[in-house]
């Protein structure tokens, strides 16, 4: 029988990092860290998980532990939150440019100031650029479901994973989530293998200054300048798509769960208004959806499961059909737009996509966001299309300074 | 499998549109063929349990057969005696949606001071239902809406059965045993089930003893009286 407890997005995550068994886990446990830290700790004290537990005093720190546990061969695992992520974002560039298979969870939360607590997606959208691969969850079973996956991605194409999850909506929400059997974790996720390991036995000094060009080294042997080491990582990136849809492909075939690859489709095939955004927004949207589509408007839902690497083919095949677009996304670009929308923008540059597009930003800060505020947004995008007007238009839903 | 609902003449097809006591008189007919959502919010002060309530809630119902359920606290800082609020969701379906409960379809109230707050303006379905820790009856009450009020001295029976904590009465697990009785939502053995996922065995024994005597000691009157789709033992 399935083993099915009603939990929250951080006791989700917690039994899915104890699942996945790794060596060495490092937090810094004061806010913005969540519970989760909190629930791996009391694994390791029971000894429920073999693993060390190293409480650290920043993020930078939490983070540089991570780094240099995985250098020396353990699967690693750390958390946290708005501010703490913006604390390591030095070292979200060393893990990435080391091509350590680093797992962390970003419980997505408002960035101060001012303070916040609530959820936006600003601090992981902010890290977007750290040669992270960044995967967002649309309900408690996908958080546990995609930390798995993301140690198997992580392992494969030696890039750290940032599984991102919704704070308070999701990390406090309890809801039924499907527990894996153990040993079916050990079946999908094979023991991690480091590309370098460093020990006294045979001492080695890495990431040491590189020349702008390629070298020979002592030994006679050109190596690679910064920059081929850059386009290694951008290269590993554009293969990361397939690892990422075949870790969820093969996790789909052995739980009959299936969260999408890259992303995931909701009633699209004859859809001509699509609602898309990443996290649990676009699960809220599916609702919108089923509400338009009762007032005979063809809805449906493209939710975005990875953003780093951005699916741009998927998206093009997703979205060719629609005659309109709205976005609700959880982030913005000061001075531009939504980061979503951009992106969506650029990937359609060169196809037939003439689609317009309206960018709502929605629900900063933990601003509550209702499926009928969702229906009427794109209701409205719709009929504004409709009556010919194919601007793209940037609009602040629920928000009503001046 | 009758053409139509008993009470209000629904059809399946129509069930959406429902106006009637919030869909809870369709469930004996369509139960797991339809999509009905019950959306149940718990005022209360910190400290007093409203969100273990609202899990224990959760927990029953999905044993109950909901395969959609979800439970959330109040999105900001607790601090120990200001007023907050929990929430349940109970669907025949998974549950999509996160943001916060507008109106509810079911309020329990364990603190009667906050019944006004409470039942205001919109935070209550028209026909929905009141639960509320008071030793006045329903009558005495008077609301002003058009809801269901139930009434239960949950706090006599936390001092009954010495059912206490730092010192205060616990009242919200009587306050399920009256939910269950109002609403006939979800029966008392699930909600038995519910409480023995959430604390120890001599715990949930004991506080099980004072929820089924609040079951019997709830009082409610409204315009319409099928809430009560359960019988009185």
């Amino acid at each position: 029988m399935s083993d099915v407890r009603i939990i929250t997005g951080n006791e989700a995550a917690a039994l899915a990092v104890k699942l996945a068994e790794p060596g060495v886990i490092a937090a810094y446990p004061i806010t913005p860290q969540t519970k989760l830290a909190e629930v791996l700790s009391e694994y390791v004290e029971s000894g429920e998980l073999e693993a060390e537990y190293i409480r650290v005093e920043s993020e930078h720190s939490s983070l540089t532990v991570c780094i240099s546990a995985s250098t020396v061969g353990a699967r690693v695992f750390t958390a946290t939150s708005a501010n703490g992520l913006l604390y390591m974002h030095e070292q979200l560039h060393w893990a990435a440019g080391s091509r350590l298979p680093v797992v962390m969870c970003c419980v997505n939360r408002g960035v101060g100031a001012p303070w916040s607590i609530f959820n936006d997606h600003q601090d992981s959208f902010s890290q977007r650029d750290t040669g992270w691969i960044q995967l967002y969850c649309r309900d408690n079973q996908d958080i546990l479901d995609t930390i798995i996956q993301a140690y198997r991605i992580a392992e494969e194409v030696y890039i750290p994973v940032m599984v991102c999850y919704d704070g308070f909506i999701l990390s406090h929400t309890m809801m039924p989530v499907e527990i894996p059997d153990a040993g079916m974790v050990k079946k999908f996720l094979p023991p991690y293998k480091p590309h370098t390991t460093l020990s006294p036995d045979d001492p080695k000094t890495i990431n040491s200054v590189f020349f702008a060009t390629r070298r020979e080294n002592s030994e006679g042997i050109l190596c690679d300048g910064y920059m081929d080491m850059r386009h290694k990582l951008q290269t590993a990136f554009e293969k990361s798509g397939k690892v990422i849809k075949n870790a969820s492909r093969e996790w789909a075939a052995m739980t009959g769960r299936d969260h999408g690859g890259l992303i995931w489709e909701y009633m699209t095939e004859d859809a001509e208004l699509i609602l898309t955004g990443m996290g649990s927004i676009a699960t809220e949207a599916t609702l919108a959806a089923d509400a338009l589509r009762d007032e005979g408007i063809r809805a449906g839902v493209v939710g975005i499961r990875a953003y780093r690497p951005f699916p741009k083919e998927e998206v093009v095949q997703a979205f060719k059909k629609a005659t309109a677009i709205a976005v609700f996304e959880k982030c913005i670009s000061y001075g531009y737009e939504g980061g979503v929308c951009s992106d969506l923008k650029a990937a359609f540059y060169g196809t037939d996509i003439k689609t317009p597009i309206h960018d709502y930003i929605v629900g900063l800060g933990g601003r509550d966001v209702k499926t009928g505020e969702i229906v009427d947004a794109a209701r409205t995008t719709l009929e504004s299309i409709r009556a010919g007007k194919t601007g793209n238009k940037t609009i602040w839903l629920n928000c009503y300074t001046g | 499998m009758p053409a139509a609902c008993h009470f209000c003449g629904i059809t399946k097809q129509q069930i959406k549109r429902c106006k009637g006591p919030w869909a809870i008189c369709h469930m004996a007919l369509f139960l797991g063929e339809i999509m009905a959502m019950h959306e149940i919010i718990w005022h209360g002060r910190g400290g007093q349990g409203v969100v273990l309530a609202a899990q224990i809630l959760a927990e029953a119902a999905y044993i109950q057969g909901f395969p959609g359920v979800t439970s959330a606290p109040t999105f900001g800082p607790e601090r120990r005696g200001a007023p907050l609020t929990a929430s349940t969701r109970i669907s025949n379906e998974s549950i999509r949606t996160f943001s916060q409960i507008g109106s509810a379809d079911i309020a329990v109230i364990l603190d009667e001071t906050l019944f006004e707050t409470a039942t205001s303006e919109g935070r209550i379905k028209e026909s929905g239902l009141v639960i509320v820790n008071s030793t006045l009856t329903p009558q005495q009450i008077r609301p002003v809406g058009n809801f269901t009020v139930a009434t239960v001295d949950a706090t006599g029976i936390a001092r009954e059965y010495h059912l206490s904590m730092n010192g205060s009465p616990v009242v919200n697990t009587s306050l399920l045993g009256a939910l269950s009785m109002a609403s006939g939502l979800i029966s008392l053995e699930n909600i038995e089930k519910g409480l023995k996922k959430k604390m120890p065995q001599d715990k949930a024994s004991l506080n099980f003893q004072a929820i089924q005597t609040a079951f019997k000691r709830t009082l409610y009157v409204g315009s319409n009286p099928k809430f009560r789709t359960q019988e009185k033992s």
